[in-house]
C-alpha cells in the first residue's frame, strides 16, 4: 500500500480514531493551555513510571496527579462527565467552571462562619492539619478540555471531602480518602494508590482494614457523587445537613485514636520501666 | 453488602448514557472557553511590538527575555543534573566527556622557556564543574601538572553552586587551582584578553543568544595559540533511520523522564527543542571559523567547510575545535 493510498484510508477512519493518529514527531496542536497530546506508548510509560515514582515518594503529588491523568482516559473520565451531565448542579458546575485557588477561597471570611458550616470545617481543617489551598498540578494529559475540567474539579475539592469527614492528611487517612473516591467516583488512579498500604505500619493496616475501608466503601457506594457538589454555594450549609443530603456517615477521628494509642503505648512503656527499676533495685 | 450491589451497578450505568446531548450547555460550554483563551495572554504578544526576537526551543521570545528563560531552566535542572544526563544519555555522556578531555590533553609537562607555568583553562557554561574536574585530574595524573588551574564561568548561580560543592571536597579547591564566575559567556569583561590557554564549552553553547558574540568573547580571550574547543549535540545524524529512533527518544522518552524523575516536563522539552534548533556541524564550523579561528577541514566547492569536526555516538554529539592565530591576519 503506497503513502497515498494509506493516507485516504486513514482520513476515511471515524473522527475519534482518526484523532490518534500521530505520532511522537508530529503531535496536533494543543486543546487547551498546557494540553500535552501523549501517544498510547507514552501514556502507558507515563503510567507505569508515576506508579512507581509515587509508591517511592509519597511526596511527589505531581506524579499523582500524572497517574490519575494518564489512566483515566478513555472510559473512567468520561463516565465522570457523563456523572456530572445527568445531574442538574453538576450541569451547573461544567457551564460555569469554577476554579477553587488559595485566591478564590478567601480563609480569613470561611473562619468568620459559623462553626458548624461547611466553610468553616473547611478552614479549621486546614489550619488543624496545616496545610493550605495551593494551587494543585494543572491537568495537561486528558485531551478533551471538558474531561480535562472535570479531573482538574476533582482535584480541587478533594481537600472538602477531607473536611467533611473529618480523616486528616497522613498516608492513613489520605488511603481511607482514596478507597472512598473510587467508591464515589471510579477513577483507576484512587483504586491505585491502595498499593500503598505496604507502607502502613501492622497497627495501622489492621486499623484501616477493620474500620476505615468498610467505612469507605459503604459510604462511597451509599453516597450521592460528590464531584456534583457545587462546594462554592455551600459554604454556608450546615454540615451535618449537606452530609444527610449526600449519605455520608464520620468515621471515627483518625487522629484522636492514633493518640490514643500512642498514650497507652507510652503509659504501658512507663509501666514496664517502673517495673523494671523497682527490680533492680530490689535485685529480684 | 447485598444492599451496595444496586448502588455499585449505579455507577457503571451512567456509562451507557452515550446519547446524551444538551445543545444549550455544550454551546455554553464552547462559548466560555473561548472567553477563556481570549482571556489568556499570547505569550508573543510582548515579543511581536517590533523588538528583536530568537528562538527559545520551538517557541519565538524577546531577545532580552532569553537568557533569562534559560538561567531559569537551569535553576530547576541543576539539582538532578548528573542523574538525568545518565537517563537521558544513558550514561554515554561521560564517554562522550572523557574522549574530549583525552583528545585535548591538558597541562604541559615542560616548559620551552623559563619554569613550568601551568595552562589557564576557562570552562564556559561548565556550572557543576564535569569537564573542570576532568581537566585537572587528567593535567594532574597524566601529564603531571600541579600547576595547571581552571575557571568555572556559568550564567547560572544554581549551577555553579553545585559545582561548588562538588569541588569543596577535592584537593584543587585548597590549592586555589579552580576558580569560579558567574558570567554571560557573551560578555566576559571580567577576564582579561589574551590570557587563557584553552577556552572550553560543553553542552552549553546552544543556549546562548548569541553565539557569534560568544565565540568573539571566546577569541578575545584566548592567547594567540590558544584552542577554542566546543562539545555539543547536533540537531540530526546523518543515518536517517538512526536519526527516526534518535528524534523519537528525544521528543518521546526525555519529556517522559524529566517528568518521572524530576518532575519538570516542561525544561527537559525545551532542551530537545533547544538541540533541534541548533545550526548543523557544517553551519557551525563555518561560525567559528568567521570568528578568527583557524578550523580543521577544507572548504568544499560550495564555500562549506569538510571534516572540521569530529562526530561522536552517530552524530548525536560533535566537537568542533579551533585554533586562535599565532599572529593576527593582516
Amino acid at each position: 500500500m503506497n503513502t497515498s493510498m494509506a493516507f485516504r484510508r486513514l482520513l476515511a477512519l471515524p473522527a475519534p480514531l482518526r484523532a490518534r493518529s500521530y505520532s511522537i514527531l508530529n503531535r496536533p496542536a494543543p486543546n487547551y493551555p498546557g494540553h500535552v497530546p501523549l501517544t498510547y506508548l507514552e501514556r502507558g510509560a507515563l503510567a507505569i513510571g508515576s506508579a512507581f515514582g509515587s509508591l517511592r515518594n509519597p511526596h511527589r503529588h505531581d506524579l499523582i496527579a500524572s497517574l490519575g491523568e494518564t489512566t483515566s482516559s478513555p472510559y473512567f473520565i468520561s463516565r465522570l462527565r457523563k456523572a456530572m451531565l445527568a445531574n442538574d448542579t453538576g450541569r451547573r458546575i461544567l457551564k460555569d467552571r469554577p476554579r477553587i485557588t488559595s485566591k478564590s477561597m478567601s480563609l480569613e471570611t470561611l473562619r468568620q462562619l459559623p462553626p458548624n458550616t461547611v466553610g468553616y470545617a473547611y478552614a479549621a481543617w486546614l489550619d488543624r492539619e496545616g496545610v493550605t489551598p495551593d494551587t494543585r498540578d494543572s491537568v495537561r494529559y486528558i485531551d478533551d478540555p471538558e474531561e480535562a475540567y472535570v479531573m482538574q474539579r476533582y482535584r480541587e475539592t478533594h481537600d472538602f471531602t477531607h473536611a467533611i469527614t473529618g480523616l486528616p492528611v497522613i498516608i492513613e487517612g489520605e488511603l481511607a480518602i482514596k478507597a472512598f473516591e473510587f467508591a464515589n467516583t471510579l477513577l483507576p488512579m484512587t483504586a491505585l494508590s491502595m498499593a500503598a498500604v505496604v507502607r502502613l505500619k501492622k497497627v495501622e493496616r489492621q486499623r484501616f482494614f477493620q474500620t476505615y475501608l468498610p467505612w469507605a466503601v459503604s459510604n462511597g457506594l451509599k453516597s450521592e457523587e460528590v464531584i456534583n457538589v457545587y462546594w462554592e454555594e455551600e459554604l454556608e450549609t450546615d454540615v451535618e445537613v449537606l452530609r444527610t443530603r449526600l449519605g455520608i456517615e464520620v468515621p471515627p477521628d483518625l487522629r484522636d485514636a492514633r493518640k490514643a494509642l500512642r498514650n497507652e503505648k507510652k503509659a504501658e512503656k512507663a509501666a514496664r520501666e517502673a517495673r523494671e527499676r523497682l527490680g533492680a533495685a530490689t535485685g529480684v | 453488602m447485598a444492599s451496595l450491589l444496586p448502588r455499585a451497578t449505579k455507577r457503571l450505568r451512567l456509562a451507557n448514557t452515550s446519547s446524551f446531548v444538551c445543545t444549550d450547555c455544550r454551546r455554553r460550554a464552547f462559548a466560555s472557553s473561548i472567553r477563556h483563551t481570549q482571556q489568556q495572554p499570547t505569550p508573543s504578544q510582548h515579543a511581536s511590538q517590533g523588538e528583536k526576537t530568537t528562538h527559545f526551543g520551538f517557541a519565538t521570545v524577546a531577545e532580552e527575555e532569553k537568557a533569562s528563560k534559560v538561567r531559569s531552566v537551569f535553576s530547576s535542572v541543576a539539582s538532578n543534573y548528573d542523574t538525568m544526563n545518565d537517563l537521558m544519555s544513558l550514561g554515554i555522556h561521560r564517554l562522550w566527556k572523557d574522549h574530549f578531555v583525552r583528545s585535548l590533553n591538558p597541562g604541559v609537562r615542560t616548559s620551552a622557556t623559563g619554569p613550568p607555568e601551568g595552562q589557564t583553562i576557562l570552562d564556559i557554561a561548565g556550572g557543576t564543574g564535569d569537564i573542570a574536574f576532568r581537566m585537572l585530574d587528567h593535567a594532574t595524573t597524566i601529564n603531571r601538572d600541579s600547576l595547571t588551574k581552571v575557571i568555572v564561568s556559568d550564567i547560572n548561580p544554581e549551577m555553579l553552586g553545585e559545582g561548588k560543592k562538588r569541588f569543596s571536597t577535592s584537593p584543587y579547591m585548597h590549592a586555589g587551582r579552580v576558580s569560579f564566575l558567574e558570567a554571560n559567556a557573551e560578555d566576559l569583561s571580567a577576564v582579561p584578553s589574551a590570557s587563557v590557554d584553552l577556552y572550553t564549552v560543553a553542552f552549553g553553547i546552544r543556549n546562548f543568544t548569541h553565539k557569534d558574540k560568544a565565540l568573539a568573547e571566546a577569541f578575545r580571550v584566548l592567547k594567540p595559540g590558544g584552542v577554542f574547543a566546543c562539545l555539543e549535540f547536533c540537531p540530526r545524524l546523518s543515518n536517517s533511520l538512526m536519526n527516526g529512533f534518535y528524534k523519537r527518544w528525544s521528543f518521546g522518552a526525555i519529556p517522559l523522564i524529566g517528568q518521572v524523575v524530576a518532575g519538570d516536563r516542561d525544561s527537559y522539552q525545551y532542551l530537545v527543542e533547544s538541540i533541534e534548533r541548533f545550526p548543523s556541524q557544517t553551519e557551525f564550523a563555518g561560525m567559528i571559523k568567521d570568528a578568527g579561528f583557524l578550523v580543521p577541514g577544507e572548504r568544499g566547492e560550495d564555500g562549506q567547510i569538510e571534516g572540521g569536526w569530529e562526530d561522536l555516538s552517530l552524530g548525536i554529539a560533535a566537537i568542533h575545535k579551533g585554533v586562535k592565530p599565532a599572529q593576527r591576519a593582516l
